[in-house]
C-alpha cells in the first residue's frame, strides 16, 4: 500500500492503494467517483474511459502508480453543470438506452472535439468504434458526435 | 440512492399541507384512488403527490433496464393528469407487492398490463382537482376543464393551478366514472420525450447497482466452477486469506467467496486460490453439440408433436416440389454492459438486497425461501440496470449475495467480473431447426413441416405463429437435450433465432415457387384470412400492414440497380414488425447499409423511446446474427470477454435506420423486444440476393468470408 495524491477535475485527491490498483477501482471504490464504469476490465469497451491530461485514457488498465502528477479529468468534471456540448448533444438526441456505456462515449467524444472540432464522419467513426453499446445507440452517438461539434467553439 | 425507504416517504411528504393522491397502478384503480394528506398514515407506496408548489411526483414502480419505462409509464399518467410535463418529477419505487403487481422488466409486457391502470389512475386525480376548483368557484365541474397544471372554468377564463387546489382536492371523495381521454386527442403521449434520468446519466450520478456503495460494506468475488460439469472438491485458501485487504474467504455450494475491503484486493486474492474440481456431469464440447443435434434430428422416437394440421405425409407425397433446409445457431450470453452485481444485508430482523433485477419480487421470494423466512422481511430496492436482455430476470445473483453476507454477517456487494459474466451465464440456447415445404405445381405451400431440437429447450418453436394458419398440412415438432449449460431468456426468447430461420426459409420457398418474397407472403395471409387452417394466434390484417408498409417505403416493388432488398416479418410479444433491409455490394463484399422498419405497436407512447428500442433492437439482432459465438470445450466456455467475444461496433452498423410506425390507436404493446427477431432473416434474404451465398447458420461471419 502506498499514498498516491491525484489531481482529478481540478481538485486534490488522496488515496492509500496497492500500486497496482488501476486508476478506476481507485475512482470507484476510493473516491467515490463512480460515473467512470467497469465493463471488461481489459481495456475493450471503453465505458471507464477518463482524460490524462486531456487524453482519452482506459482507466481500467491504468495502474494508479502511472497517473503522477497527471491531470484526470471523469465524467463528474467533464463540466461545471453538465452542459458540455457532448452532454448537451447526448441529452437533445435523448442518446441513452441503458446509459452505462455513456460516460466513457462522452469523454472519447469530447477528447475528439477538443483536437477536432469539425471531424469528418471517418473521423468519428474511426474514434468512436473504440467503444461499444451493448444497447445499439450508435447512431445517436453518432448524431450527437456531429450535434455537439456545431455547439463548439 | 443510499436513502432509506423512510428517507423518501418523508421527502416526499415535504408536501405538507398539499396533496397526496395515494392511488395504485395495478388493481382497479378506478375503486382504488384514496386521498389522504400528508399528515395521514402513508401506508401505501403507489401514489403522485402533488406539492403546493405544484410539483407532480410520480413513481414508477417497473424496473428501468435501459427500455425507458421510467419514462414511458408517468408520461401515460401525465397525459391523463392534464399536467405540464416540466412540473413532473419521476421517483423509482422499491418492491412492494402490496401495492404493485407485476413489477417486472421481461416479455415486452409492462406497457400492455399497465396502460388503461395508468391512464385512470391521472384521469382520476385530473377529476378530483376540477371538483376541487369547481366547489371553490360555486360553478358545474362540467364547465371546467384542465390543461398544463391548471384548472380552467371555461365561461369565465378563472384559472386556478394544480399547486393552488391540491390541498383541497385531497378532501374530494375519488370518482370513480372518470373518462378518458380520446386517442386522437393526446398531448403528451406520441411526442418525443427525453429520459428523465439523463440528466443523472450524463453527468455521472450513482445510478446502477454497481454504483451502490454504503458504509462499512465489504466487497466480494466469487470464483464459481469454471465449466459446466464440475463441482467443488477442495479449497486452499491460505494464500488468498494473506493478501492484503482480505477479510475472509468462505464457501458455500459451489462457490469459493473472497470477501474483503475493495474489489481490486478482493479480485487479486481470487487469483491466488488454489481450488480442485471434479468432474459432475459430463465436459460438453460444441463439436458434441453439432452432432447430438443431428442425432436428434433424424430420431422420430424424441420428437414432442406442438402441432398438427391435416395430412402433412400426404402433402409431401403429392407435392411438385420439396424444399428443405436446416438452420443452426450458437449459444449467446447475454453481456449487459454492467456485469452482475448485487448488494445484500442479512440482519436478525430481515434481509436488505439493493440491486439491479428485472425481477425484484422473485429476487425476494427466492432469498426468503433461502432463509426460510416470510418475504415481507426481505426488502428490495431497485436500482437502473446497465443492460439485462433476460439475464437479470434470474436471481442467482441476488441469491449468492444474501447467502455470502448472512455467512460473514455483513453487508456486502458481489461483483462479477466481465470473464465471471460471460463465463457463468444463463445463456441463450444454442438450437437447430430443419424445415420441409411442399408445393403443389402452381407454387401454393401446401404442407410444412418444422422440427426445432435445442438444449435445456422443451419447445423452441412458437407452433401458433404464422406461418401456421396459412398451411391446410403443417406438422411442427420438437426434441430436446438435456445439457449441464444452464439456458434463460434471452431478448425474444426462441424468436430471436426462430424469426431468422423461418423468414430465410420462407425466402428459399418463394424462390422455389417463383415467387416475389413479399407477394409469396401476402398470398400466405390470404389462405390464412380465406380458408384457415387450426388456431390463428396473430392478427392477419396488422402482419399484412406492417408487411405493406415496409414495401411501401423501402421501394421494395421499384428495383434500383445495384441495390440488393431483403424481406422479414415477425410478430412477437404482441407487436409486429416488418423490415427490409438494403444490401450493397462494395469490393465485392456485401454491405448493409440501411435497415427499413414498419412497426405496428399500436399507440406510439413515446416516440424517441420508441425509435430508440427500434433501432437498438436492429443493431442488436444485426449484431448477433453476424458476430455472437460462444463456443464450449470441455464444459468451459472458450470466450470469456470482448476480446475473443465479438460485440457489433459502431463502424459495422448499417449508414441507417429508418422507423415508420403504424401507429393505429389500438392499446399499445411492448417494444423492447419485438424488433429484434426479424432483422438476421431480413440482413440474410438481402445477402442471398446480393451474392447467391444462402447464411443458415449463425454467426454469419463463420460461415463465409465475404463479410467483414
Ligand atoms: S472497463 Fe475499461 S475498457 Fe472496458
Ligand atoms: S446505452 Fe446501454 S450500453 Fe450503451
Amino acid at each position: 500500500m502506498a499514498q498516491y495524491k491525484l489531481k482529478i477535475n481540478g481538485r486534490d485527491y488522496q488515496a492509500d492503494v496497492a500500486s497496482d490498483t488501476p486508476l478506476l477501482w481507485v475512482l470507484r471504490d476510493h473516491l467515490g467517483l463512480v460515473g467512470t464504469k467497469y465493463g471488461c476490465g481489459i481495456a475493450q469497451c471503453g465505458a471507464c474511459t477518463v482524460h490524462l491530461n486531456g487524453e482519452p485514457t482506459r482507466s481500467c488498465v491504468l495502474p494508479v502508480s502511472a497517473v503522477g502528477g497527471a491531470k484526470v479529468t471523469t465524467i463528474e468534471g467533464l463540466s461545471e453543470n453538465g452542459d458540455h456540448p457532448v452532454q448537451q448533444a447526448w441529452d437533445e438526441l435523448d442518446v441513452p438506452q441503458c446509459g452505462y456505456c455513456q460516460a466513457g462515449q462522452m469523454m472519447t467524444a469530447a477528447a475528439l472535439l477538443k483536437k477536432n472540432s469539425k471531424p469528418s464522419d471517418a473521423e468519428i467513426e474511426a474514434t468512436m468504434s473504440s467503444h461499444l453499446c451493448r444497447c445499439g445507440t450508435y447512431h445517436r452517438i453518432r448524431d450527437a458526435v456531429k450535434l455537439a461539434a456545431t455547439k463548439t467553439k | 440512492m443510499q436513502t432509506s425507504r423512510r428517507d423518501f416517504l418523508k421527502s416526499t411528504a415535504f408536501a405538507g399541507g398539499g396533496l397526496i393522491l395515494g392511488f395504485n397502478w395495478f388493481e382497479s384503480v378506478a375503486s382504488k384512488p384514496v386521498a389522504v394528506t400528508a399528515a395521514a398514515p402513508l401506508n401505501f407506496n403507489a401514489y403522485l403527490s402533488i406539492g403546493m408548489d405544484g410539483i407532480v411526483t410520480i413513481f414508477s414502480p417497473n424496473p428501468e433496464i435501459g427500455q425507458g419505462i421510467k419514462t414511458a409509464f408517468p408520461l401515460i399518467v401525465a397525459e391523463e393528469l392534464d399536467v405540464d410535463w416540466k412540473k413532473v418529477k419521476v421517483e423509482q419505487a422499491p418492491l412492494d407487492t402490496t401495492r404493485f403487481e407485476r413489477q417486472t422488466a421481461g416479455g415486452s409486457g409492462a406497457i400492455p398490463h399497465s396502460w388503461k391502470r395508468l391512464r385512470v389512475a391521472g384521469a382520476t386525480a385530473r377529476q378530483m382537482l376540477i371538483n376541487a376548483a369547481a366547489k371553490r368557484w360555486g360553478v358545474p365541474a362540467a364547465e371546467c376543464t384542465a390543461s398544463q397544471s391548471m384548472v380552467i372554468h371555461t365561461p369565465s377564463g378563472k384559472k386556478l393551478s394544480y399547486g393552488e387546489l391540491a390541498q383541497e382536492a385531497a378532501q374530494i371523495a375519488p370518482p370513480t366514472d372518470v373518462k378518458l381521454k380520446e386517442v386522437g386527442s393526446f398531448k403528451l403521449i406520441g411526442k418525443s420525450i427525453k429520459g428523465v434520468d439523463n440528466q443523472e446519466v450524463l453527468t455521472g450520478k450513482p445510478l446502477f447497482g454497481i454504483d451502490f456503495y454504503r458504509e462499512g460494506m465489504r466487497f466480494a468475488m466469487l470464483q464459481r466452477p469454471p465449466a459446466f460439469g464440475l463441482k467443488l472438491k477442495s479449497v486452499d485458501a491460505t494464500a488468498a486469506k494473506a493478501m492484503p485487504g482480505i477479510t475472509d474467504v468462505v464457501t458455500f455450494k459451489n462457490n469459493v467467496a473472497v470477501v474483503g475491503k475493495s474489489t481490486w484486493e478482493v479480485k487479486k486474492a481470487r487469483e491466488v486460490l488454489k481450488i480442485e474440481w471434479e468432474k459432475a456431469a459430463e465436459l460438453e464440447n460444441t463439436a458434441d453439440h453439432d452432432r447430438i443435434f443431428k442425432e436428434l434430428m433424424a430420431d422420430n422416437s424424441k420428437a414432442t408433436v406442438r402441432r398438427k394440421d391435416g395430412d402433412v405425409e400426404a402433402a409431401f407425397k403429392n407435392a411438385a416440389k420439396v424444399v428443405e433446409a436446416e438452420y443452426q445457431c450458437p449459444f449467446l450470453p447475454h453481456n449487459p454492459l454492467e456485469p452482475m452485481n448485487f448488494f445484500a444485508h442479512v440482519r436478525e430482523d430481515g434481509v436488505e438486497l439493493v440491486g439491479p433485477t428485472q425481477t425484484p419480487q422473485a429476487a425476494r421470494n427466492d432469498v426468503a425461501k433461502l432463509f426460510n423466512i416470510a418475504p415481507e422481511k426481505v426488502s428490495v430496492q431497485l436500482t437502473r440496470m446497465g443492460g439485462g436482455f433476460g439475464r437479470r430476470l434470474r436471481t442467482d445473483f441476488a441469491l449468492e449475495a444474501a447467502e455470502l453476507s448472512s455467512l460473514i454477517k455483513a453487508p456486502v456487494k458481489v461483483i462479477w467480473t466481465r470473464e465471471d459474466d460471460m463465463g457463468g451465464g444463463i445463456y441463450r440456447p444454442a438450437v437447430r431447426y430443419r424445415f420441409k415445404a411442399a408445393l403443389d405445381k402452381d407454387g401454393n405451400m401446401i404442407g410444412y413441416a418444422l422440427r426445432g431440437v435445442g438444449m435445456n429447450t422443451a419447445n423452441s418453436t412458437r407452433e401458433d405463429n404464422f406461418p401456421s394458419g396459412c398451411v391446410p398440412n403443417l406438422l411442427i415438432d420438437t426434441a430436446e437435450h438435456k445439457s449441464p449449460i444452464t439456458v434463460g431468456a434471452w431478448r425474444a426468447p426462441i424468436t430471436n433465432f426462430l424469426a431468422f430461420a423461418e423468414q430465410s426459409f420462407l425466402d428459399e420457398v418463394a424462390l422455389a415457387a417463383g415467387k416475389d418474397p413479399v407477394t409469396f407472403r401476402l398470398e400466405l395471409l390470404d389462405k390464412a384470412k380465406n380458408q384457415p387452417t387450426g388456431a390463428i394466434k396473430y392478427n392477419i390484417d396488422r402482419t399484412r400492414k406492417v408487411i405493406e408498409l415496409a414495401a411501401e417505403k423501402s421501394g421494395w416493388f421499384k428495383k434500383r440497380k445495384g441495390v440488393h432488398l431483403g424481406f422479414s416479418v415477425y410478430y412477437s410479444h404482441a407487436s409486429y414488425v416488418a423490415q427490409v433491409a438494403e444490401v450493397v455490394v462494395q469490393k465485392g463484399k456485401p454491405v448493409i447499409q440501411k435497415v427499413y422498419a414498419a412497426v405496428d405497436c399500436g399507440v406510439v407512447i413515446n416516440e424517441s423511446g420508441a425509435k430508440n428500442q427500434v433501432v437498438g433492437g436492429i443493431v442488436d439482432g444485426l449484431g448477433h446474427a453476424m458476430y455472437g459465438n460462444l463456443t464450449f470445450k470441455n464444459g468451459e466456455p472458450e470466450q470469456r470477454n470482448f476480446g475473443a467475444y465479438r460485440l457489433i461496433r459502431f463502424n459495422e452498423i448499417p449508414a441507417d435506420v429508418e422507423v415508420h410506425f403504424v401507429n393505429n390507436g389500438i392499446d399499445p404493446t411492448g417494444l423492447g423486444e419485438p424488433a429484434l427477431p426479424p432483422t438476421g432473416g431480413a440482413a440474410a434474404n438481402a445477402i442471398f440476393k446480393a451474392t447467391g451465398q444462402r447464411l443458415r447458420n449463425q454467426p454469419f461471419v463463420e460461415q463465409t468470408d465475404i463479410l467483414g
